[in-house]
């Protein structure tokens, strides 16, 4: 055990370091990108309150077309683009590219899922105060559904937490590039299931630490 | 005033037209407690979304004060709804913000100083009677408290006319009472017209002083309550009266 960690504590400690970094990194990007595109998938929705089902037909397609291509595929498919923005391929940073784009639009449906829980008499007594769509936007749907935004921003982190582990695969860094290089690479079994249980311990901690914030955020229910 | 002038309201559905209104006429004026009943889907509800503007009529014209609402747009539209409260059927407050939070939020939509609305929230929680509930959710109130947060809500823009759905078909009697007493008391201390639409007769007795009877999507009578209810015309409000067929 000692021997052990003497041995590979610093790179599996350098190996969560970088997982979480990839994870959170991109996930604040994904939802800067998300968020805003969820809320125009609900509002254009027929009876939304900027109603434009053509747009919301096109924009819609697009965002189902980004979400199904593999996650694989997309990361090499937009290589051009990665080096253009990170002006590399390669590492944790240019993973950020990819993982952004491969998340956004996953975001951007959690979003739009978390907005329509809103009952639509609250957008309704809004109206009738005279507010404008932006006010419903910011203080009535983004306000109602914080509990159910952050339980998505749970889902939506691990998801990306799931991705990273691609990445890692193809040089990336992170826990995945560590199990893969020394558990498929080289066979070393006891090193992979560390990794694999420290993934696990990561997906357990996001899950926890957001679905409390979510939990106390809620003023439902007390 | 509120003039009401051969409004009619179709609804395009699945199974094709729903007649909710048809051709409707009726004048509220200032100061009245107007009520409106009918039963389940009369097309009172719908009445109400026309005339709080989040319908748009089939035909004819809604005119307050003489003003063309349907021809309006904008912040014009927008002007109009701050002129006019609305207290719905399901409450519709907001669950993650307080009682104050509430009621402050249509003073909130233009440029606002914050002690005065302050003030006036205090002022309107004192009114409805729940100074001691500013700081908690809707989720910790009873039906009558939560009525009484909309009602507050809606009185916040010091409105000319307020609509009333069902206010009071979710509460017991003795919560009916009071919040049927706080309305008059809004009538006549602040001189607001109230709309009042209804099921329950008992609702229009105790407090409208003028009424209309909806059945099937038209108004099948209108007047003076105690007219009315003295000598009630329409088949419907006969049966609501509980008056035999003669
Ligand atoms: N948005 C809508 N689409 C189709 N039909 C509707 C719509 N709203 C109301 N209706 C119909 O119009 C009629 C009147 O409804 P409503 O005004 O809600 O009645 P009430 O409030 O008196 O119970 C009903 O037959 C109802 O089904
Ligand atoms: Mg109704």
């Amino acid at each position: 055990m000692q021997a052990f960690l003497n041995e590979y504590g610093m790179l599996l400690l350098g190996g969560v370091g970088e997982t979480l970094f990839m994870t959170l990194a991109p996930t604040l990007c994904a939802y800067l990108l998300g968020l805003p595109m969820g809320v125009l998938l609900t509002v254009t929705k027929a009876g939304g309150i900027a109603e434009a089902p053509r747009f919301n037909a096109v924009f819609g397609w697009l965002v189902n077309i980004l979400r199904s291509l593999p996650f694989m595929i997309l990361m090499i498919f937009i290589i051009p683009f990665t080096r253009l923005i990170a002006g590399t391929s390669i590492g944790a940073t240019a993973a950020c590219v990819p993982l952004t784009v491969a998340a956004a639009p996953f975001v951007a449906r959690m979003v739009e899922q978390s907005l329509e829980e809103i009952d639509r008499g609250t957008v309704e007594a809004a109206r009738c105060m005279g507010a404008t769509n932006w006010q419903i936007v910011t203080r009535v749907l983004l306000v109602e559904s914080v509990p159910s935004l952050l339980r998505g921003l749970s889902i939506s982190t691990i998801t990306i937490l799931g991705y990273t582990a691609i990445t890692g695969a193809v040089g990336a860094g992170g826990l995945g590039n560590i199990a893969f290089r020394f558990g498929y690479q080289r066979y070393q079994k006891d090193l992979m299931y560390v990794t694999i249980l420290l993934l696990i311990l990561l997906v357990c901690l996001i899950q926890g630490v957001f679905n409390r914030i979510a939990r106390h955020a809620d003023k439902r229910s007390r | 005033m509120i003039e009401i002038e051969h409004l009619s309201k179709v609804f395009q559905d699945k199974n094709g037209r729903v007649m909710a209104l048809e051709d409707v006429s009726a004048t509220i004026r200032d100061g009245d407690i107007f009520g409106v009943i009918g039963m389940s889907g009369a097309g009172k509800s719908t009445l109400l979304r026309c005339l709080c503007l989040l319908e748009k009529p089939t035909a004819g014209r809604i005119l307050l004060d003489g003003k063309d609402l349907s021809a309006l747009r904008g912040s014009e539209l927008r002007a109009a709804r701050r002129r006019m409260g609305v207290v719905f059927q399901g409450y519709n407050l907001l669950m993650q913000k307080t009682v104050a939070e509430n009621v402050a939020f249509p003073l909130k939509l233009d440029k606002y100083d914050k002690a005065a609305v302050a003030a006036r929230v205090a002022e309107l929680l004192e009114l409805v009677g729940l100074a001691d509930k500013a700081a908690s959710y809707p989720s910790q109130l009873s039906g009558g408290q939560k009525q009484r947060v909309a009602l507050a809500r809606a009185l916040a823009s010091d409105p000319e006319v307020l609509l009333c759905d069902e206010p009071t078909s979710a509460l017991d009697p003795l919560t009916t009472r009071s919040v049927l007493e706080l309305l008059q008391d809004i009538n006549r201390k602040l001189g607001v017209t109230i709309v009042i639409i209804t099921h329950e007769l008992d609702v229009v007795r105790r407090i409208c002083n003028r009424m209309v009877v909806i059945d099937e999507s038209r108004f099948v009578e209108q007047g003076d309550t105690a007219a009315i209810f003295a000598d009630p015309q329409s088949r419907i409000a006969r049966l609501l009266l509980g008056k035999k067929e003669d």
